[in-house]
């Protein structure tokens, strides 16, 4: 899932600045599990506003509502209504979600409460770590099933530097050396001959240093 | 101009907390009427929404009132109530409130003179720290 950051309190207060009425969009997508932009945090962060506009002597009124996610056209169509009768969208998606409902909505501003961080999963609830970052040359068949690209910090492909100690990585002892988690697991699944191929230089070009992506189905298009 | 008597919900679970407050009441205690009581099946049931709307409207204190660690009746519910209690004591902060107007305690329900404490010394806080800044227009106005 995408995993997304609520923005420091005052930053989200500056952004509402002069704005009388607002809608705070929620999504019940990635930013829901990661319980950063869901139905919850929609009504803690309205809450929150209020108090602090109402304690400034310029109380705000808030419209709350969560839509099942903000990155189809669909589901950014439900809240049309609600569009006219507010100056401002404080939008509670991931980077793609507050973009979509910009674009639909143009002559209404649409600000972003999160920080939009990383891709990756829980490791339990509330504690969320980055697996993934998107190369699209995905290298999992050779490396047992971890990542090399998005664990390990250099983001080598053929084996551990010379930082690697006791299974940490040199730039902090808490993050896992990802190739030694490799090579482990490469070893348990008796595929180290995996490890002798030589990984040669990574295509940048499916990643995003090749500029945006897209991806179509032609059997979906019309 | 009369004392500040300050609006305190405590949202307490029903099978300690509560029951300390009615076995306070049998005793015949006497604490503060400040404390308005909601009462919960369990403190794992309340979430920084509970507590922030508690304030929103007018509340100038709030507490969770719970089991003691490790005997509460839903097993963890208790557990789970104090970093939620804690988290929102940060987002209080973060609206210009003082987090110490949100508390969590912990009691059985034969400890009724330690809910009628409880309830004192929490008023007493409140008293201390003067009325809530947000939301005049909710306030009771009785007695101000």
């Amino acid at each position: 899932m995408v995993i997304g950051e609520r923005k420091p309190f005052e930053e989200i207060t500056s952004m509402a600045e002069g704005n009388k009425k607002i809608l705070v969009l929620g999504c019940g997508g990635c930013v829901t599990v990661c319980l950063t932009g869901g139905h919850d945090a929609v009504r803690v962060l309205s809450s929150q506003l209020r108090m602090a506009r109402d304690k400034m002597g310029n109380p705000i009124e808030i419209i709350e509502k969560t839509v099942e996610r903000q990155c189809d056209p669909e589901y950014v169509e439900e809240v049309h209504d609600i569009i006219p009768q507010v100056d401002a969208v404080l939008s509670m998606a991931c980077g793609v979600g507050v973009q979509y409902m910009a674009e639909r909505y143009m002559d209404t501003p649409v600000y972003p409460a999160l920080n939009t961080t990383f891709v990756g999963g829980s490791k339990k609830e509330g504690y969320y770590v980055e697996r993934c970052q998107t190369c699209g040359q995905c290298k999992l068949y050779y490396t047992g099933g971890i990542c090399p690209i998005a664990r390990c910090s250099k983001s080598l492909l053929n084996g551990p530097c010379g930082g690697s100690t006791k299974g940490k990585c040199e730039i902090d002892p808490q993050v896992d050396c990802a190739w030694q988690l490799i090579i482990d697991r490469l070893r348990s699944l008796n595929q180290m001959d995996r490890y002798e191929e030589i990984m040669t230089n990574n295509d940048w070009r499916t990643n995003r240093d090749g500029g945006p992506r897209t991806m179509v189905r032609e059997d979906f298009q019309r | 101009m009369a004392e500040f008597q300050p609006t305190i919900v405590a949202f307490c679970c029903h099978y300690c907390a509560y029951g300390a407050a009615d076995l306070a009441g049998s005793m015949r205690l006497e604490y503060p009427t400040n404390i308005r009581i909601i009462r919960l099946p369990c403190t794992g049931k309340v979430t920084p929404v509970f507590l922030l709307r508690a304030f929103e409207k007018g509340a100038d204190g709030v507490y969770v009132a719970g089991c003691l660690d490790g005997d509460c009746h839903f097993i963890q519910g208790n557990l789970v109530a104090k970093p939620r209690v804690n988290y929102t004591k940060k987002l209080i902060q973060e609206v210009g409130l003082e987090p110490e107007r949100l508390e969590m305690f912990n009691m059985s329900a034969a400890m009724g003179p330690r809910f009628a404490e409880v309830a004192r010394e929490f008023t007493e806080r409140i008293i201390a720290l003067g009325p809530s800044p947000i939301n005049k227009k909710y306030r009771n106005t009785s007695g101000q």
